[in-house]
């Protein structure tokens, strides 16, 4: 996604929250908030839910494409088994990969995120542009552009060559033969790229909206910097980590757009598996089945997640 | 995005403690060094990009410097196709942008304005395309259209980008009402303004750098989609179909200037709203 979509999830999360206890705007009868939902849930009801339960069914469907699908009660539910026997290093590796991505944009957003929100004084809005900017390109061709980057015989690998850290790179089995295109740690490189922002504005926004007050006063009564960080400043960010590493894993575990442009088949994701089941093998079952457990993985993790963080503030 | 002052307790707080301890050093430091490392990362494709948009590749993939030339600025729409991509994917923006920012923002008053039942089960819904992959979203709209005999195309695009829009423009429209202070509709009403004039003379002008703000995010959504897109285009070739297809086929050139020219086109407009609400909020 692009810097749009990362802009207003930083102003969102800076708006001040107030109650949902509204007095209903006077003159406004009963139906109001209905007719005003109507038009666009209806749209979400039949573009969104339709077809989810659509895929489902599509799932259960016995037959090929050639002699038509069929659905015969209760449904052919041999396709999930199947795929996911066939698939399951796929599956493994997405989630593994959109972690390792997850965790890498952690690292990476937290300082940044706590510079601009606590220590860049009258630079904040210039280095929040900044922090966007590079997002306003297509992601298409970010990612293209990272091919060149990493090539073979470029700066960067011939630097980590040279510093054989390559070879401890391959000892990690990321990489391969003194190369990073082409390996798990490219596409690796590429998810924590593309959804580096994800994280970082919902963590400034959580940091920004702290009260300074309360670090001091941790120090004031003996914490050491360390102790304040941990104690202070970490708790109170949470909201802000636990949005950034939604917002980084969802996405991140059903791309395939990094791992077809920066990997191999070998180190195919879920999603290149559905895009090939639809659009190669065109085995429209397979692809569904597959397609409907990720979102049912995905979703069970999301609520798991959320329910451990204890956090409401969500998206 | 607001432009916040920074509070006086942290800056007041660096300036009356001294540094002292290895963390003090550290996030004095260390913290500005690695936020300007990681910067340096998130620039560096855009630098490949801009540079290579300058390049007169050897052959089909524009990967490898070789030397300058300017032709790929001055002959843009010579790659075939990419120039009708562009404007379709510019026509697919503005539709879904209307069309999701007019449904968007009657959910985000119904949900930000009023109590009622399934409230609750409203916000989920427009939750839930958001914690969706895209692969999902794209998968089931095309089991939905393959199911019911739809021939996909254009308006099969328009529709999945309306859908996956949405949801972003409520949640950004509904945080502005959110942050509106009840006092200022409640003062019109003592002045005797009617229901009506004050909707559109106080709330609406509130809520509007919002919706402008959801207008701005609906597109860059809707131009910059692949995944969904890819699922339910036919053979209709939006620009990042055409970009996804040059990465098999051999990359132009002027791909990088179209790169190029959005980075400068969107900071340029970022810059302007900043400037903008800057001399605003100074009156």
């Amino acid at each position: 996604m692009s810097g749009g979509a990362v802009l207003a999830t930083s102003v969102e999360q800076q708006e001040p929250r107030r109650g949902p206890d509204l007095p209903r705007a006077v003159g406004t009868s009963r139906a109001t908030p209905y007719l005003l939902l109507s038009p666009g849930m209806l749209w979400l009801a039949v573009f969104f839910v339709v077809p989810t339960l659509m895929l489902l069914v599509t799932s259960l469907y016995t037959g090929s494409l050639d002699q038509g699908y069929t659905f015969e009660f209760p449904g052919h539910w041999a396709t999930y088994s199947n795929a996911l026997t066939e698939y399951w290093p796929q599956f493994l590796r997405s989630f593994l990969f959109a972690g390792l991505a997850t965790v890498f944009c952690l690292v990476l957003a937290y300082p940044l995120a706590y510079f601009i929100a606590l220590r860049s004084g009258a630079w904040k809005s210039t280095l929040l542009v900044l922090v966007i900017a590079p997002f306003f390109t297509s992601f298409l061709i970010r990612t293209l552009a990272w091919k060149t980057i990493l090539a073979d015989d470029g700066a960067v690998v011939r630097t980590l060559n040279s510093l054989h850290i390559t070879d401890l790179l391959t000892w990690l089995h990321l990489t391969e033969a003194d190369r990073i295109l082409n390996t798990p740690l490219a596409v690796v490189l590429g998810l924590t790229y593309n959804f580096l922002p994800f994280m970082v504005l919902p963590i400034y926004a959580s940091l920004d909206r702290m009260d300074g007050r309360l670090v001091e006063a941790a120090q004031d009564l003996y914490a050491s910097s360390w102790a304040a960080l941990r104690k202070v400043t970490w708790p109170l960010s949470l909201p802000g980590v636990v949005a950034g590493t939604l917002l980084t894993f969802i996405p991140a575990a059903g791309d395939y757009i990094n791992a077809e442009l920066l990997g191999t088949a070998k180190v195919s994701m879920i999603g290149n598996v559905i895009q090939d089941q639809f659009f190669v093998v065109t085995d429209y079952p397979t692809a569904s089945a597959l397609s409907f457990v990720l979102m049912l993985a995905i979703i069970s993790m999301v609520f798991f997640y959320v329910r451990r963080a204890g956090t409401e503030e969500l998206v | 995005m607001a432009v916040t002052t920074p509070s006086s307790d942290s800056s007041s707080m660096s300036v009356r403690r001294r540094p002292r301890g290895p963390v003090r050093w550290l996030r004095s430091r260390l913290i500005p060094l690695v936020g300007l490392l990681v910067l340096l990362y998130m620039f560096a494709p855009i630098f490949v990009v801009v540079l290579f948009s300058f390049n007169q590749p050897s052959g089909r993939f524009n990967y490898q410097w070789v030397h300058f030339s300017t032709n790929a600025w001055t002959n843009l729409c010579q790659v075939g196709g990419m120039c009708e991509a562009l404007r379709l994917s510019l026509l697919i923006g503005v539709v879904a942008t209307l069309c999701s920012v007019l449904l968007g923002t009657l959910v985000a008053f119904a949900i930000g304005r009023h109590r009622f039942r399934g409230r609750s089960g409203a916000n989920l819904m427009v939750f839930m395309p958001m914690a969706t992959p895209e692969v999902v979203m794209g998968s089931s709209l095309l089991a939905l259209f393959v199911g019911m005999n739809v021939a996909r195309g254009t308006g099969t695009v328009l529709v999945a980008h309306i859908m996956f829009c949405l949801s972003f423009v409520v949640v950004t429209v509904k945080a502005r009402i959110a942050s509106l202070d009840p006092r200022l509709e409640q003062a019109a009403m003592d002045l005797y303004a009617n229901e009506r004039t004050t909707f559109w003379k106080v709330t609406f002008p509130l809520v509007l750098p919002g919706i402008v703000g959801a207008s701005l995010l609906a597109f860059s959504l809707s131009f910059d989609d692949f995944i969904v897109t890819n699922f339910n285009s036919g053979s209709t070739v939006t620009f990042p179909m055409f970009v996804w297809g040059a990465a098999q086929r051999g990359t132009p050139p002027q791909v990088n200037v179209v790169g190029s020219l959005m980075f400068v086109l969107s900071l340029a407009v970022v810059i302007a709203t900043q400037v903008v609400r800057r001399r605003r909020s100074r009156v």
